[in-house]
């Protein structure tokens, strides 16, 4: 027992990446949102634990699809109320 | 390769599986330049066709493709339940409704462990099972009885049931004497004896303590009522009923990157929300293929991505997302009208109906498919 174990290596959780804010910019504008229109992820998820990231940062999560073999997906870290 | 540098070109444009597709496609084809490049155009073509366009109510679509199907779960499979090895697991519409409900507590939570590599023969994936699955006193005696001479509880050990989970009798007494108790338990021969502190101990009182001894937690992890051991295709896994994924997670020979739950809110709180919306992806879909019945994963797919958007996992329904919709008509058409109109009458609540049900409610063309674009005048500024 106390075996450590890795959160972001399990099967189930795909690669989470923190954007640069020049990326980040690049993305909001490409996709003309704003920043809150993006999906969230709360600041205390077990993968955002893991990363250096903070709130304000976006994440690139980058899927395993079963029907497109690679998804992008984006998620804001917001604060958990 | 050449066609491999050509496909990449197209960066953003085509998915990764159709771009491996098409690579092998031409590989196998040996396509020259020009007919490469045709077959190129003419796939990026097609599959523009084949996407959705704007507009497309693509929310209603998944409703009702997986909601037909549903209705046929419901004459066939109410009754029917459980699989070979013992371990029965919820199925069918029941299981669908709990996943799309998100649950706080599901029926039958149920894990599936895999093993790291050096345990993968059938004697170590016991002994793990052995380590994961809760084992209570009640398990390992015969029999149990009340000494009212001496006003002590007695247990007969089952040797047989003390080997199944790699116990002696000095660690079952261990385990008794653990953590804060009434009684001090005693071995003696093949029986326990457990004798009460307090000297003057009514007949009740040893009925109370003998309840509660029974149900002490000897070994293994809390919560964890089965783990059976199975063999597909030469990997050995365990299956249990009851669900503590933090605490497996960190048993010796238990492979923590492919052992999952079968309970999406674990998985969330374990191993984040990413990880959630895959598992409510793969419960979902994989209730519904277990029934025979055939739904494009893309409609789970909308319905996982819709329940994790905002980083946590809410409900398809009255308690999550319907709830929380923006426009006050949309909300008070769904349930418990009257409440939401009284509600957003005092606290002055605009709606802006941007959405389809308020304007279907005033008779007005719906924000879907052409309905969503108007036509915007766009006079040129004199310099």
């Amino acid at each position: 027992m106390g075996k450590k174990y890795d959160v972001t290596d399990h099967v189930r959780v795909p690669e989470h990446k923190v954007l640069s804010s020049e990326e980040k910019e690049e993305l909001l504008e490409r996709f003309n949102v704003k920043e809150q229109q993006l999906p969230k992820i709360y600041h205390n998820d077990p993968v955002v634990k893991e990363l250096d990231a903070s709130v304000g940062d976006v994440l690139k999560i980058e899927r395993n699809s079963p029907t497109a073999g690679k998804a992008v997906y984006y998620r804001l870290i917001v604060e958990r109320k | 390769m050449n066609y491999e540098k050509k496909v990449n070109k197209l960066e953003g444009k085509l998915p990764e599986r159709v771009k491996n597709r098409l690579i092998e496609k031409m590989e196998e084809e040996e396509l020259k330049g020009q007919e490469a490049d045709e077959l190129i155009e003419n796939t990026k073509k097609e599959y523009k066709r084949c996407r959705f366009e704007a507009g497309e109510a693509i929310g209603v679509i998944a409703a009702q493709s997986i909601s037909e199907p549903a209705t046929q779960m419901t004459m066939r499979t109410y009754h029917v339940a459980g699989s070979a090895q013992g371990v029965e697991i919820t199925q069918g519409l029941p299981r669908l409704i709990e996943v799309v409900d998100a649950r706080k507590t599901i029926k039958t939570p149920s894990m599936d462990v895999y093993l790291e590599e050096e345990y993968q023969n059938e004697e170590e994936a016991r002994n793990v099972a052995n380590e994961i699955r809760e084992t209570k006193l009640v398990d390992i005696i015969t029999e149990d009885r009340i000494d009212l001479l001496n006003l002590v509880v007695e247990f007969d050990i089952d040797k047989e049931a003390l080997k199944g989970v790699n116990m002696d009798k000095e660690e079952a007494i261990g385990s008794l004497n653990k953590g804060r108790r009434k009684y001090e338990a005693e071995l003696d021969g093949n029986v326990i004896k457990i004798v009460p502190k307090d000297d003057d101990v009514s007949v009740r009182d040893l009925q109370k303590i003998k309840n509660k001894v029974m149900d002490k937690h000897m070994k293994g992890i809390k919560g964890i009522s089965q783990a059976v051991v199975t063999e597909t295709q030469g990997m050995w896994t365990i299956q249990t009923l009851g669900t503590n994924l933090k605490k497996v997670l960190k048993v010796e020979g238990v492979n923590p990157k492919k052992t999952v739950s079968s309970d999406p809110r674990e998985m969330e709180k374990v191993f984040g929300i990413e990880a959630c919306r895959n598992t409510v992806l793969k419960e979902g879909h994989k209730t519904i293929k277990d029934q025979g019945l055939d739904v494009d994963i893309r409609h789970m797919m909308l319905v996982a991505d819709t329940m994790t958007v905002d980083g946590e996992l809410k409900a398809i329904g009255r308690y999550g997302i319907a709830g929380e919709k923006g426009s006050v008509l949309a909300r008070a058409s769904f349930e418990v009208t009257v409440r939401h109109l009284t509600d957003a009458a005092i606290e002055g609540e605009v709606d802006d109906l941007n959405s389809t049900v308020e304007n279907v409610i005033i008779n007005q063309t719906v924000p879907v498919g052409t309905g969503m674009y108007d036509v915007v005048y766009k006079p040129e500024r004199s310099e």
